[in-house]
């Protein structure tokens, strides 16, 4: 990339990260818990993108890893006292990985429009089998726990604030972008991207490309599990609602309207749903998803690439 | 001697087409006409665009320059059901028959149409099966059983239901046995004398020349070449190299 | 030999029959709904997402003209039309444009719709279920117990229409233009067959069908707006058991799968049911991918 394109790039990227950072300490609580919504959501979108828009697997799984590591976060909160950041960070991960390796492994045999079908009924599982057992998840009622400190074991222990918090979420999800955007463009990436183009070209010269399929599955479902534990975080409680296959559905919508394939798109097209969601609400109260709706087909049918496709090459260089 | 029909009064004329496949430019302008009721020949080696060249005229491919026109009336970019209705009949290289169709089914895709009475389907069947007897006696078999020749037959037997003012064959006898491809030969025969024209893509040069009145060779998506079938003079050192002999 | 005899004695067999009954009522309904879905997806290669909620809207015309007319054959009539035109213009709309594209578009098209689909039948009619009455009461016994017959009339009237179905598809010239336009869209167009209209024309049966089994469910259930989304997902697993465009076997899944939940249920609660539903479906994905039913290719 040209010098003066990566000055560009890396400049916004520094005044947007100035602005997220000053924005708790200038918004009304209600906008500031909104913001840091709003970049969960985003994480979660963004692991998605990595196979819908890298490895051109459209998935509606999304909502069983994302569930996973909120009620992974929420297992760990609950059974071992004193709450442990963590611990939460590591059952949150550990169960979404599991549905990843679950999920990873049918979804290497089935193309397209099967896989994406099947990671829907998968999700289904996840939540049927989380709202039947109620006495370990609580059911439909869900489970309610305390949010643990910010600690390092050995060397501090703070509380959160909800500023603190928020710059916490910040932290994560810009480092989880950035860690994304180097894998993208790694070698492993450009694989990826291949296997989007054209899989069969890319078996034939010899990648075995069902592992690459399998590992993208996993990172996507491991950082999908963060955005969970982050959630977790944020609101202090889980409920199968999360793990329903709809949420994975929004997702999907995050995705097309921020504009595949370009990592930042998705947490943009999740700002913009969930703005559109906040001032549609005010009119239309709970039928806001009939505009929205009906905006996501629109979009689908005339502006396929997203609010940021059209930056699509150039955020990926 | 036929003269070449002016644009004016040609049935099929196809003007300074261009035709892209994905980034690629197969044809480059090509231009011929077709005269009501003629039987007129398109030779060249693989791949200078003959096919595209039907595929374009039947509406399969979309030129992204130039004009093809229908006794006078512009069909560039129609779809192809519109010009299958208009009288436009497509015999496509593979024949590609509704293989888990019966025979009867295959033809009633093109017989089903409005306006047509029943009278009138029948004499349709009756002439295909006069012409095509081996069609008559499987006509309940599906068309994926039917050997090569049969198929080929079927492909044209079943573009003749549309009761077509043109026919495009495409390669009608690659693959075929000698002694179908006499029969092809009589086939095409057989339409002329019923007034049908036809625009004759072949590999199969000596066929060609005695079925057509006129002849084209295409080299590199253009008409290099343009005579009578009679005039055609086959020891010309270039034509020799269009055609690939 | 004694202990077997007393196994067998516990062995609950009115209840096992009367499940069997109720597995297949469930069943053949089911097959109603994912015909209509695999009928799509094998023509158009459009998984329709919104298939449940035509289900759904179905169901709510059935109580709409049912309230104004007072008969229930009326209404499964009138929804089937109401919603098949309705799926004719959400085809022409929203699908059409898409038809050169990649086939993933039109599961986010098509799911997009439902959610629109959904919320606009929670906005027009409420949260709260309604009820479409039974055309007619009146039990016969099995067994010890009054066994409704309406239910079995809803079993017999969705093989009805399947059959139907099927005999349209076989015979008549709409039936060969669809058969033709799947084997060989291009070559059908040059045939001139209007194959737009006939693919508006499949979406148009699909929806149509889907009001049907809503009208016909109506009076096992509740009709609301969610009841759209528990359909959709085990019609696709009927789908994809069954073996993807594979009419009859969607019609075998269908009845396979109902009759297994049925009988799970006589253990486990209806909700932890459809577990088997799932189960099915990993097993085929593992061992049959190409659908249960389906001999595997070679």
């Amino acid at each position: 990339m040209s010098r003066r394109r990566t000055a560009v790039y890396w400049t916004g990227f520094c005044v947007l990260l100035g602005l997220l950072i000053i924005a708790p300490l200038v918004l009304p609580e209600f906008w500031r818990r909104f913001l840091t919504e709003i970049l969960i959501w985003g994480l979660l979108a963004m692991s998605s993108d990595i196979l819908i828009g890298y490895t051109g697997m459209v998935s509606f799984g999304h909502s069983a890893f994302f569930g996973l590591g909120i009620y992974g976060a929420a297992a760990a909160l609950l059974s071992v006292a004193p709450p442990s950041l963590l611990l939460a960070l590591l059952f949150g991960l550990v169960a979404a990985a599991a549905a990843a390796a679950f999920v990873a492994y049918f979804s290497t045999r089935l193309r397209d429009i099967y896989f994406a079908i099947t990671t829907l009924i998968f999700s289904q599982i996840f939540y049927v089998i989380i709202f039947t057992w109620t006495e370990v998840t609580g059911g439909e009622n869900g489970l309610t726990f305390s949010r643990p400190p910010l600690a390092i074991p050995g060397l501090f222990s703070v509380r959160f604030t909800p500023n603190t918090l928020h710059w916490f979420v910040l932290g994560v999800v810009v480092l989880s972008y950035l860690l994304l955007r180097r894998i993208t463009q790694s070698p492993f990436g450009m694989v990826l991207q291949s296997i989007r183009e054209n899989e069969a070209r890319t078996r034939a010269i010899g990648y075995p490309v069902e592992r690459y399929k399998m590992v993208a599955v996993m990172l996507s479902g491991l950082f999908a599990g963060l955005a969970g534990v982050l959630y977790a975080l944020q609101n202090q409680f889980a409920a199968p609602d999360f793990v329903f296959f709809l949420v994975s559905g929004e997702v999907v919508i995050f995705n097309v309207i921020g504009g595949i394939g370009t990592l930042v798109g998705p947490i943009v097209g999740a700002a913009f749903f969930l703005l559109l969601r906040e001032g549609l609400s005010r009119f239309f109260t709970e039928y806001y998803l009939i505009p929205v709706g009906a905006i996501f087909v629109a979009m689908v049918i005339f502006m396929p690439q997203g609010l940021l496709g059209f930056a699509r090459r150039w955020l990926n260089e | 001697m036929s003269a070449v029909p002016t644009p004016a009064e040609a049935l099929v004329s196809v003007d300074n087409i261009h035709t892209y496949y994905g980034k690629s430019h197969i044809l480059h302008g090509v231009t011929l006409h077709i005269g009501a009721g003629e039987v007129v020949g398109l030779l060249g080696r693989n791949g200078v665009g003959k096919s595209t060249t039907l595929k374009t005229i039947m509406g399969l491919a979309r030129p992204s320059q130039g004009e093809v026109r229908l006794a006078g009336r512009a069909i560039t970019g129609l779809p192809a059901h519109k010009l299958a209705r208009l009288g436009v009949g497509y015999v496509p290289e593979d024949r590609r028959i509704f293989r888990f169709l019966t025979v009867m089914e295959n033809l009633r895709t093109g017989l089903d149409r409005h306006g047509v009475t029943s009278v009138r389907k029948q004499e349709l069947l009756d002439k295909v099966f006069t012409y095509f007897p081996v069609l008559a006696e499987r006509r309940q078999q599906p068309g994926g059983t039917l050997s090569g020749g049969e198929q080929q037959m079927l492909a044209i037997a079943r573009a003749m239901m549309l009761e077509p003012r043109i026919i495009l064959l495409d390669e009608p006898t690659e693959g075929l046995m000698p002694r179908m491809v006499s029969q092809i030969g009589q086939i095409i025969g057989a339409l002329h004398r019923d007034g049908v024209a036809i625009l004759l893509v072949e590999q199969n040069v000596p066929l060609t020349l005695e079925a057509s009145e006129r002849i084209y060779i295409m080299e590199k998506g253009l008409v290099r070449h343009h005579c009578t079938a009679s005039d055609i003079n086959v020891n010309d050192a270039a034509i020799r190299q269009y055609l690939g002999v | 030999m004694a202990a077997v005899l007393e196994i067998l004695s516990t062995i609950p067999y009115d209840q096992i029959l009367i499940q069997t009954v109720n597995g297949i009522v469930t069943g053949m309904i089911l097959a109603l709904v994912a015909s209509g879905l695999t009928l799509i997806f094998g023509i158009m290669d459009v998984v329709n997402f919104a298939h449940g909620e035509l289900f759904m809207l179905g169901a709510y015309v059935g109580v709409i003209v049912l309230a104004a007319t007072g008969s229930f054959w009326l209404a499964l009539v009138g929804a089937t039309l109401v919603v098949a035109l309705l799926g004719a213009a959400l085809q022409i709309v929203t699908l059409r444009p898409l038809l050169g594209r990649d086939p993933l578009t039109t599961i986010l098209a098509t799911f997009g719709i439902s959610l629109v689909l959904q919320n606009y039948a929670l906005w027009q009619f409420g949260p709260v279920a309604r009820k479409i009455g039974e055309p007619f009461t009146g039990q016969f016994t099995l067994f010890y117990l009054d066994y409704p017959w309406y239910r079995i009339v809803i079993a017999l009237l969705s093989a009805a229409i399947i059959g139907a179905l099927w005999l349209f598809l076989k015979f008549g010239t709409w039936g060969i233009w669809i058969r033709a336009t799947t084997q060989d869209r291009v070559m059908a167009q040059a045939m001139g067959i209007p194959v737009p209209r006939v693919l508006t024309g499949v979406f148009a049966i699909g929806a149509g069908m889907a009001a049907a089994s809503g009208v016909l469910f109506g009076p096992l259930v509740g009709v609301n707006h969610v009841m759209g989304v528990d359909w959709v997902l085990k019609a696709f697993i009927v789908v994809v058991v069954g073996g993807m465009g594979n009419l009859a076997g969607s019609i075998a899944a269908a009845i396979f799968i109902s009759l297994l939940e049925a009988y799970a249920s006589l253990w486990v609660s209806p909700a932890q049911a459809v577990i088997v539903s799932f189960v099915v479906l990993i097993l085929t994905l593992l061992f049959r991918p190409t659908g249960l039913f389906v001999p595997t290719p070679k």
